[in-house]
């Protein structure tokens, strides 16, 4: 019944690079020299020393004109206008709750900026400024998108929207924000059975797909009923497929997802993290992906 | 410890799967991650072993050093546990650290107390004057829920790679002893450790119970019992931890989960170390770089 397995480490292996998109990036790590030339202007990630353009941080170096800058692979997410969220609330204080994005600062949700239940539009009064607790508390998880970023970096949100709001039952995943790739949406019901929310932030939302779509409720009713077998083991596996493209560093999107969903379904759920059938199933997708690009 | 908070509607999710025997990565409720045993890896100690489980992640370093015996054992070693938790988080730090610490070296004592698990006669020179002490120092490197079972793993599996070096007594005509060390340094003496138990963590979580839990399901759990087991299924020691009760009907139903999976342990870690030591000096070494 108990199921142990334990192996010896294996060192990980890089995927072999196959054929790279858009060709040879430039990759530096700290220290790095980027260029000799002293005609460009330096941009984030970078610093001058002896003439010479060093890299602060490791990533891949951009350049646009005369602008060279270095793009780090593992950074705290840097909020944009329009990007979609998934935070979690950390304190609710006067007029406002601070919501924890993984960035450099808490990010902040006025009380003015969201919806509240029932879809009522009014002005916040003081009352609603007592029940605040009453509609997000600490520890719960809400969607939202960023309206306006503060002078110092610290990112406003805002839920004016019936698909923003508190989430309910699912699964988290927190991966690394550079890792998910722009797209035009990021709230997606996947053929699967479960839906999926792909926050700019780097946090991933895995849920059961809704039956309805209730309007009235605002997004604040939780669906507090046990979530069938069927959904959850949809739901475990679309978990651990987006581990095992986290792992080898594959970027994620709706389509990337699925494929790996797919060719995990030979597999049981809990072996997906084996490193070795994490390694068939993420190269089967990835060449899946190759396919249907070129 | 490291703790996540979680929503009421993440809890319930958590519950209810736990409930219907599919937890949040599919495992069963006693299925354990996979884990990662690598002994030898610290050059400068006798013996030392790092355990990786998914996120968790321990590393162990035995010394054998001569002391004295203790007064009420003076024909026996001892084990002295220290757990250092620094390296964890910034709250862990320092001072932070130390009620973690301390909670573990107290609990890793209780579970080897037992005369049986580690055969300490054998590390005797002179009975009431020299004898090995072994010291074992617990790094915790990551914290990702279920500590206690990496640590006994670890424990164990830094035993099993621990080499004291053989002495001889020698007495003059004064009747003086000397305490010679034998020239070869591959001649040591190795521990038997078949007696040596390993932690199983339960945590009660709704009506069931799970091992090897993760830090978000350990927050939904109030109550959890430490168990620590031979390869035999014999168990040694018992600890409750939490702040909420138990039944003693699930406490008896933890214990039989507890010896099933503990032999289990055994058996996995057991195949795990025998095969390293088969591959002997052609292993290739991971160490941390990997």
């Amino acid at each position: 019944m108990a199921a142990v397995t334990m192996r010896l480490p294996a060192v990980h292996a890089p995927l072999d690079s196959g054929s790279l998109r858009g060709g040879e990036k430039h990759l530096v790590a700290p220290g790095d020299t980027i260029t000799t030339d002293t005609g460009y202007m330096r941009g984030h990630g970078t610093y001058v020393e002896d003439d010479k353009l060093i890299a602060s941080v490791a990533g891949v170096v951009e350049r646009v004109n005369k602008l060279v800058c270095v793009r780090a692979l593992k950074a705290r997410y840097n909020g944009e206008i329009g990007d979609i969220v998934v935070g979690r609330i950390t304190e609710v204080q006067q007029k406002r709750w601070k919501v924890e994005t993984n960035s450099r600062l808490d990010s902040v949700l006025l009380l003015s900026s969201i919806n509240l239940p029932g879809g009522e539009l009014r002005r916040k009064s003081a009352e609603d400024e007592l029940a605040m607790r009453d509609y997000l508390q600490e520890g719960d998880l809400i969607s939202a998108e960023v309206q306006s970023i503060f002078s110092d970096g610290a990112v406003s949100l805002h839920t004016r929207s019936l698909k923003y709001g508190k989430l309910a039952q699912g699964v988290l995943v927190q991966v690394s924000p550079s890792l998910v790739k722009r797209q035009k949406t990021h709230f997606h019901d996947l053929p699967c059975g479960a839906s999926v929310i792909l926050g700019n932030n780097g946090f991933i939302w895995i849920y059961p797909t809704p039956e309805q779509k209730d309007d009235e409720a605002g997004g604040y009713t939780a669906n507090l009923e046990p979530v069938p077998l069927s959904d959850r083991e949809v739901i475990s596996r679309l978990r651990n497929c987006i581990m095992a493209l986290v792992t080898h560093k594959i970027m994620l999107f709706d389509t990337s997802i699925l494929y790996c969903y797919e060719a995990s379904l030979p597999h049981q759920i809990k072996d997906i993290l084996k490193p070795e059938v994490t390694e068939e199933i993420v190269l089967e997708a990835r060449q899946r992906l190759l396919d249907s690009e070129g | 410890m490291a703790s996540v908070v979680l929503s009421e509607a993440e809890k319930l999710y958590i519950v209810h799967g736990v409930q219907e025997d599919l937890r949040v990565d599919g495992r069963g409720c006693e299925d354990y991650r996979c884990a990662e045993v690598e002994t030898d890896v610290v050059s400068n100690t006798s013996g030392s072993a790092r355990v990786k489980l998914v996120e968790t992640d321990i590393l162990v370093g035995i010394k054998a050093e001569m002391g004295t015996p203790k007064l009420e054992k003076p024909d026996e070693g001892y084990l002295e546990f220290f757990v250092d938790c620094s390296s964890n988080s910034p709250e862990l730090e320092g001072r932070g650290g130390e009620e973690l610490g301390t909670d573990i070296a107290n609990t890793l004592y209780r579970v080897f107390s037992c005369e049986n698990s580690v055969d300490l006669k054998s590390l005797c020179i002179n009975p009431k004057e020299h004898c090995w002490v072994l010291y074992v120092d617990v790094l915790l490197l990551e914290c990702g829920g279920n500590i206690f079972d990496a640590i006994s793993i670890a424990v164990k599996a830094a035993l099993f790679s621990t080499r004291i070096p053989k002495v001889r007594v020698l007495e003059d005509e004064e009747g003086t002893k000397e305490i010679e060390l034998s020239d070869d340094p591959y001649d040591c003496i190795r521990l038997n450790v078949d007696e040596v138990p390993c932690i199983v963590t339960l945590s009660k979580i709704g009506y069931r119970h799970v091992v090897d839990a993760t830090l978000q399901e350990e927050a939904c759990s109030l109550a959890s019992l430490l168990i620590s087991v031979t390869s035999k299924g014999a168990i040694t020691s018992m600890k409750k931890v939490g702040k909420g009760s138990l039944d003693p009907e699930s406490i008896f139903e933890m214990m039989e989960t507890g010896q099933r999976v503990g032999k289990s342990l055994h058996i996995a870690l057991q195949k795990i170390l025998d095969e390293e030591e088969n591959l002997g000096t052609s292993r290739p070494k991971v160490g941390f770089l990997g």
